[in-house]
């Protein structure tokens, strides 16, 4: 059953249809590769949507279509409120930086500190901000992730946890309304895992954001989700709470949660 | 209650059998077709590193931080390099110019060897398999890892940040390189001569002033940027358009230095023809 308390779209939300992302009718190829063949979904304000599927059934693509990675054939995409396609770039550079993105392996830049690894978004987006602001930011986002120690290290002294969670801090810093997260808590021990999946938890409460979560972690989609949908050949096959699905009258949807 | 969107799994596989038949003219006419869209490939990737390398903002940081990487960390390999061209050219020259008494040439000789086409070529050679080789690798190994995907996120062009930054740097590296070795390879035959003779380090200087003209040292020196930017392009391109995966790191690194060798040979073939037909 999912944990209600942790849900927090309220049912007003849902009566305004306050939806932060829309796909309609979206198409996605790569070659003869038709991967993603008619996607309709809506994210809710300050909703946790997980995303279930087999491997190589889209999944990553389909967030990697929201953050602007990769571009999509076909359909509708809008992003708090605006239709992508109709966007000009710069304006939809101001969407993407509204956009966080946690990448399955944390994505960290080998040849950085952890230190630099935190700055480098905040230069770039922020572009140029006094070195105290940007020392007390830094400071906060690894306290918030529980990293303070490792400030000055470099990623490859990490284990696998702090590194998704340095990856976390990475996204976090530049306050995204919208985070993704491709499959947070692959190649992680159960303990590390439950971590990762409180931190998102509280990802959504502290900053209100809106997430997508792609996994396969079965324990992190029933920690995390507001609600589930399970992609199955290029097109979302089943919707609901983790109860709904877990009791589904569909064998190969339930067949994930036995 | 639980939406129920799709209730019977689709027929599968849209991909089509691309295995059928692997005669020899299908595997030729793929090996024609893949040569032919690697050529089409890095010339869209060159004309993209023209477009983006006058376009701000620019990445000064990054650029002087790749220059210190390639240029200065190579100095010491450049420099024994150097050193032993110049002492075995020497030692290797010194019998036959001694059979037609021309041992007093041994300076001047080994002087325009190494300026025009020796030390160029092989400090070009020996950059394509540090330098290429390791900006191959490097790129490879972020796009296995998502760092370049990360980057894009983070609103940075990964284009502009990583290929533009390295692909410079090569270019502005490696004839400051080769001067250097150059240099070095001149001691080094100073050396050499003074193994079996005795001349003093005026003498041997003012012979190899003496037989250098604008003609040895311009086109050499203007020829090594080409190495350079070439050498910088085709590690990057390999890099950047890798295959994920750890397979992928070791052959990005593989191919940079083969092609990028090869283009060391190729380019200064064209330059020896440019240079000959402009001085006749």
């Amino acid at each position: 059953m999912t944990d209600n308390s942790t849900a927090i779209i309220t049912e007003q939300d849902k009566r305004q249809n306050v939806f932060v992302v829309e796909m309609e009718h979206l198409k996605k190829s790569f070659g003869n590769n038709l991967v993603l063949r008619d996607i309709n979904l809506v994210i809710h304000k300050g909703e946790n949507l997980v995303i279930l599927g087999k491997s190589g059934t889209g999944k990553s693509v389909l967030i990697k279509c929201i953050v602007g990675l990769v571009d999509i054939d076909e359909g509708k995409l809008v992003i708090l409120g605006h239709n992508i396609s109709e966007l000009k770039d710069e304006e939809l550079i101001e969407v993407h930086e509204k956009i966080g993105f946690l990448f399955q392996s944390g994505a960290l830049y080998d040849s950085m500190t952890v230190r630099e690894n935190l700055e480098f978004p905040l230069r770039r987006q922020i572009g140029s901000m006094k070195k105290e602001k940007i020392k007390l930011l830094i400071k906060e986002a690894l306290e918030n992730v529980g990293l303070s120690e490792t400030i000055n290290e470099m990623p490859s002294e990490l284990s696998g946890g702090m590194r998704k969670r340095l990856g976390l801090a990475r996204t976090l810093i530049l306050k995204p309304e919208i985070m993704l997260y491709d499959e947070p808590t692959t190649g992680l021990d159960p303990i590390t895992s439950k971590e990762i999946s409180k931190l998102i938890l509280e990802v959504q409460k502290k900053y209100n954001t809106s997430s997508i979560i792609i996994t396969h972690d079965i324990e992190c989609a029933r920690l995390t989700a507001n609600r589930i949908i399970v992609i199955k050949d290029g097109i979302c096959a089943s919707e609901g709470s983790y109860t709904d699905l877990q009791n589904s009258t569909d064998t190969w949807v339930r067949s994930f949660f036995e | 209650m639980e939406k129920i969107i799709l209730q019977q799994s689709r027929d599968e596989n849209p991909e089509p059998d691309v295995n059928q038949g692997n005669n020899s003219e299908i595997i030729q006419g793929s090996v024609f077709k893949k040569f032919f869209l690697e050529i089409a490939s890095i010339t869209i990737f060159t004309w993209h590193f023209f477009k983006e390398v006058f376009k701000p903002p620019y990445e000064f940081n990054e650029l002087l931080k790749q220059s210190f990487l390639i240029g200065y960390k190579s100095f010491p390999l450049v420099a024994v390099t150097g050193f032993i061209i110049g002492l075995v050219l020497t030692i290797q020259s010194r019998p036959t110019l001694a059979k037609f008494g021309a041992e007093s040439w041994l300076p001047a000789m080994v002087a325009v060897s190494i300026i025009r086409e020796i030390g160029p070529v092989i400090i070009a050679l020996i950059f394509a398999g540090k330098v290429g080789s390791g900006i191959g690798a490097e790129l490879a190994s972020m796009n296995t890892t998502e760092q370049i995907d990360a980057m894009q996120v983070s609103h940075t062009n990964p284009f502009k940040y990583l290929v533009v930054t390295r692909v410079l740097s090569a270019t502005l590296m490696l004839p400051i390189l080769v001067i250097f070795a150059d240099g070095v390879g001149l001691l080094g035959s100073f050396v050499g001569v003074n193994i079996k003779g005795d001349v003093s380090i005026y003498f041997f200087f003012s012979q190899i002033f003496k037989s250098l003209g604008f003609n040895d040292l311009f086109p050499a020196f203007i020829k090594t940027f080409f190495f350079g930017f070439a050498i910088g392009l085709v590690g990057s391109y390999k890099g950047y358009y890798s295959n994920k995966g750890t397979e992928g790191v070791g052959k990005a690194a593989n191919s940079a230095v083969v092609f990028a060798s090869l283009m060391v040979f190729i380019i200064d073939m064209i330059a020896v023809q440019i240079t000959s037909l402009l001085q006749h």
